[in-house]
């Protein structure tokens, strides 16, 4: 039983990685998502191209192709970066699609009328977008957006196969040495579990209080 | 006009003006990132024609060739097992037994929340200790299912949901048994209903397969791998790579968005109202 103090310390720690990549990507697909779907629907059409091609691209390329090119072959072209914030970007433009996707669901519970209304009233469109359009839609979308989070956290784990210590790799290199398989994966599954469903939770909660209700 | 709602009048000339300048603005600030890394590629050789006409020769293909039928022969083991899977775990959740629902609800919600990583590790250091050992192929695809049956499950689950209550009613009044009621009138149209959001699914599921790489089973990334420490190619080959999963890809979320468009389909309840979390949208990708 004392392997569980000897294995603690480093555990603990690559939760913390695993933590740092989900909450550092997570902010910044939230917000570059919204920025992307921004771009989708806007009436300049070069804009609305680049933001389409973005998501087509990163929502059918597959994460770990991603992580390995920008890991193993772009600093042949002069690109690099330490390993973990490689990592926080790519997955932070990955997920960006998902929740520049979850956004535009969002952007459709926006009802015409207030659109016309701020139309009407004289708004320009930046500001029909940032006081009206997208505040809604992100309350809208609050429960897909969590649901693409707990995937990201899931995903953090992809960072594994290409040498970021986080608590999948952990368990793994734990593994080698105890030699206690089912024990030790099924707590670090425990702990994404954890995770997940402390996301949710909070998704829960948060559209419990900012739910618009029609 | 593209967007659903209508958020910009008609544009007059001063605003077709505006929209001009807009679109050439960022073309210019779009393209010149693009020159800019294309610059840095050329500084350190990597667009040079040495690095990129060996692509044109049809034994790299052949190698990488052998890699993709490998990413298609797990996808298409992974869709038909995961599918299956998928299917009774949705009819178990949807199930009145309440030991058979509350044992499918878990089990989804456990493979939902738990990385197809830590599985695939799992199977590839865990079991053989306890004297399991699949062949590689298996402990790619064995990974995949269990998680993939959970995201098949709820979206039939949604298709089911979203069906009118009065469908099973009427099935039931004419005195067929629930089970006839599902397999000839609920499911045929639910999964007619669902049907791009499962060609979404295919999506993720042949992305899953690059962990295939993990495993060291010969499919297009780890082929890929290989390759590119034969040959030096690290860029070059991984964007092949890239560009081969995007095309495949793409042709799949291409055939979704038509399903989706299809005309008359109908549409059942709206799917905000009754889709469980993650499918606001049917087609919308949802990423696992």
């Amino acid at each position: 039983m004392d392997f569980f103090a000897s294995s603690a310390g480093p555990i603990a720690q690559a939760l913390g990685t695993t933590i740092l990549l989900a909450v550092s990507a997570g902010v910044g697909s939230i917000v570059l998502g919204t920025l992307v779907t921004a771009a989708r629907i806007s009436p300049v059409p070069v804009l609305r191209w680049a933001a389409f091609a973005y998501v087509q691209f990163f929502v059918n390329v597959p994460l770990l192709v991603l992580l390995v090119l920008a890991v193993f072959a772009l600093p042949d072209a002069g690109f690099l970066l330490p390993l973990t914030p490689t990592a926080i970007i790519v997955l932070t433009l990955y997920e960006a699609a998902y929740v520049a996707e979850a956004v535009r669901s969002g952007v459709n519970t926006v009802s015409r009328g207030e659109i016309e209304a701020s139309r009407a009233l004289g708004f320009s469109l930046g500001q029909t977008l940032r006081v009206l359009v997208i505040p809604q839609s992100l309350r809208a979308a609050i429960q897909p957006i969590g649901n693409v989070m707990i995937a990201l956290t899931m995903n953090t784990a992809l960072a594994a196969a290409v040498g970021v210590v986080e608590l999948t790799s952990a368990a793994n290199k734990l593994n080698l040495v105890e030699a206690q398989p089912i024990l030790i994966f099924t707590a670090a599954g425990l702990i994404y579990m954890v995770l997940a469903l402390a996301i949710g939770l909070t998704a829960g909660r948060l559209e419990k209080k900012l739910r618009i209700r029609r | 006009m593209t967007s659903p709602l209508s958020l910009y009048d008609e544009p007059g000339p001063r605003t077709r003006r505006r929209i001009l300048i807009w679109s050439i603005v960022s073309a210019v600030v779009i393209l010149g990132l693009i020159a800019l890394a294309l610059v840095q590629f050329a500084s350190k050789g990597q667009l040079d024609s040495d690095r990129w006409l060996p692509f044109l020769d049809i034994a790299i293909w052949e190698y990488l060739g052998v890699g993709l039928l490998g990413t298609l022969q797990a996808a298409a083991l992974t869709a038909v097992f995961g599918f299956v899977l998928g299917l009774l775990l949705a009819l178990g959740r949807l199930s009145r037994v309440r030991w058979i629902s509350w044992i499918c609800t878990a089990y989804i919600e456990i493979a939902r929340t738990v990385p197809v990583l830590l599985l695939i590790y799992l199977m590839l250091f865990g079991l053989p200790q306890l004297g399991l050992n699949f062949p590689v192929l298996w402990k790619l695809v064995i990974p995949l299912t269990i998680a993939n049956a959970a995201a098949f499950a709820e979206i039939i689950r949604a298709g089911v949901l979203a069906l009118p209550r009065g469908q099973t009613e009427a099935g039931l009044s004419l005195g067929m048994t629930r089970w006839q009621v599902d397999r000839k009138v609920v499911l045929p149209q639910a999964l007619r209903f669902v049907a791009p959001s499962l060609v979404v699914q295919l999506v993720s599921l042949l992305k899953d397969t690059s962990l295939g790489y993990i495993v060291a089973f010969t499919e297009l990334l780890y082929r890929g791998q290989v390759l590119s420490s034969f040959n030096g190619l690290l860029i070059q080959t991984f964007v092949v790579v890239t560009v081969i999963f995007l095309a495949l890809n793409g042709g799949l979320s291409g055939l979704a968005a038509r399903l989706q468009k299809r005309p008359g389909r109908r549409s059942l309840a709206t799917p905000a109202e009754v889709a469980p979390a993650g499918l606001t949208t049917p087609n919308a990708p949802v990423d696992r």
